[in-house]
């Protein structure tokens, strides 16, 4: 049955028909020099859903993100953002797409030659708006992951942490669709990480913005699916009577292959011995 | 090291021969539509015309010193030591001034140009752009194109004056010509062909030097190492290439000035 093709420009809001998965993948393959990095690759996330990506080092999952985004494209199989098959559109359409998706990068990725205010503001230049609007949009929005006081740093003297934080700045300031998280935690300490995942789970429950995480720690995976943004106290909270957030779905990763997609709940209780082993 | 078959190798050459059309396409491509990066474009201005300004101005004014010096000392010989201001116009408006800027420039700008993008290529700052929704290309090498060709151009008369102005001062203070009959020997010398042809090589010259060095700093892989392998080869590679490309369209000027 044809559906209604969803309406994909920069810069408005977007017209999907409900139903349709934000992010799909169908038997997508890709490799690098001979070897094989992902095999048959299919899953959907839907909207509203946060996409917890886990797996060993090496597995494909950064691969997998960048294939999401269209940065790179798949030996074969289909992939389709907001509906719309990313093989079919023209460049000009997977600009405009990619205008309604915001991207942590693993290693941040900020621009150095640009101050914090500028990297933020990045999209909000490229898009004409004018210079004050985009300074109170980037105040609200440094306001959000706490680092106001850091507007004119340069990210070179900004911490792992920081940076971090002014890459998801910089990715929700538009308010995009979909959030793409490349191991926003790698490399941190505990407590910045926690601090990341706060803000993960802020912009999951005030928002409640499509997304797909991948993290190598498993203690922050499962504090993703256990708490929840409290709004009046303005800080994250276990879920009461050991509850799960229900729009948090895991998909695992091993040597290029799916080896689980389900619920928080159903990982936990796999019988899967890998699976098992690699939990434990 | 490894060694790769001549086939892969062949192969290899041909892949970036390809990369590299499709790449100066769609760079010139994009001058024609919109969004245009105009400020973009006057900062590489800025960073390769005026910021080029003194090593074009010192190498022209020592070239045409030299050539000055060098030129006395081999027309004397047959007493045409008069004609020292018509070979140094000739050879820095056809040949010296074109190439030497061309190098110069090169040297400079082709090696910056491939290690800053190779930088942004290494820390994901080019991908970022990309998932940002603006095209690297249209934002970062086309404005470049644009402002090598459009400065180079400049750069080159500045240099042919600059040249033949030293050599003026040579053949006044050192050789003790007269000062109007040089600049007169000069200025007659240089026919409409001359000067067409010392404008054109500039332009090609702009071409190459961009385009190789945003080629190289866009294919940059392999950290740190691969960003000093890309900022070398984008020298080696454009230097060369100015260098075919002067003989080329020095042939091509013969077939239609006839000098």
């Amino acid at each position: 049955m044809a559906t209604a093709s969803p309406d994909i420009s920069a810069g408005g809001v977007l017209e999907m028909p409900e139903g349709l998965p934000v992010v799909e993948f169908k038997d997508v393959s890709i490799g690098f020099d001979q070897n094989e990095v992902l095999r048959d690759i299919s899953f959907s996330v839907e909207r509203g859903e946060t996409r917890i990506i886990l797996g060993p080092a090496g597995c494909g999952k950064s691969t997998l993100l960048k294939l999401a985004n269209d940065l790179i494209e798949p030996d074969s199989g289909e992939i389709s953002i907001f509906g719309r098959k990313l093989s079919g559109m023209t460049e000009r359409e997977v600009y405009a797409m990619r205008a309604h998706v915001g991207m942590v990068f693993q290693e941040s990725a900020l621009f150095d030659s640009m101050t914090v205010e500028d990297n933020v503001a990045y999209r909000l230049h490229e898009e004409r708006l004018p210079d004050a609007e985009a300074h109170e949009r980037v105040v609200e929005v440094l306001k959000f992951v706490e680092l106001e006081h850091a507007i004119a740093k340069f990210p070179s003297e900004l911490s792992g942490g920081m940076r971090r934080r002014v890459s998801i700045a910089r990715a929700i300031i538009t308010k995009p669709d979909l959030i793409l998280y490349d191991s926003p935690t790698g490399g941190l300490d505990p407590i910045t990480s926690t601090t990341i995942i706060e803000l993960v789970v802020k912009q999951r429950d005030v928002s409640h913005t499509t997304s797909l995480l991948i993290t190598h720690r498993l203690q922050d995976a499962f504090t993703l699916a256990t708490h929840r943004w409290n709004t009046e106290t303005n800080k994250m909270e276990k879920i009461a009577d050991g509850g799960l957030d229900p729009n948090t779905k895991f998909l695992v990763l091993n040597e290029g292959k799916v080896v689980f997609d389900g619920t928080t709940r159903e990982l936990t209780h796999s019988q899967d011995p890998w699976l098992k082993a690699y939990l434990e | 090291m490894r060694l790769v078959s001549p086939e892969a190798y062949a192969k290899s050459v041909v892949a970036s021969v390809q990369e590299y059309s499709l790449l100066a396409g769609r760079a010139v491509g994009n001058i024609f539509s919109r969004p245009r990066y105009i400020a973009d474009t006057f900062t590489q201005m800025d960073s390769i015309g005026v910021g080029s300004l003194p090593i074009v101005v010192l190498t022209g004014f020592f070239t045409g010193c030299v050539l000055a010096l060098q030129a006395a000392v081999s027309l004397k010989e047959f007493g045409a030591v008069g004609m020292t201001g018509r070979l140094v116009a000739l050879s820095m408006v056809k040949e010296l001034g074109p190439v030497l800027t061309g190098l110069m420039v090169s040297g400079r700008n082709a090696s910056g140009m491939a290690s800053e993008l190779g930088s942004m290529k290494v820390s994901e700052q080019i991908d970022a752009m990309r998932a940002l929704g603006t095209d690297p290309v249209r934002k970062l090498v086309t404005p470049r194109i644009v402002a090598t060709v459009f400065m180079l151009f400049f750069l080159t008369i500045i240099s042919d004056a600059c040249g033949t102005g030293g050599g003026a001062l040579i053949a006044v203070f050192l050789l003790r010509l007269n000062g109007p009959a040089f600049f007169h020997t000069a200025y007659m010398s240089l026919l409409y062909g001359d000067v067409v042809e010392g404008l054109v090589k500039p332009i090609f010259s702009g071409f190459i030097i961009a385009t190789i060095g945003c080629y190289y700093g866009l294919t940059t892989t392999g950290g740190t190492r691969g960003v000093g392998r890309a900022t070398t080869q984008a020298v080696v590679v454009s230097s060369v290439l100015i260098i075919l490309c002067d003989f080329l369209v020095t042939q091509l000027m013969i077939g239609i000035f006839g000098r």
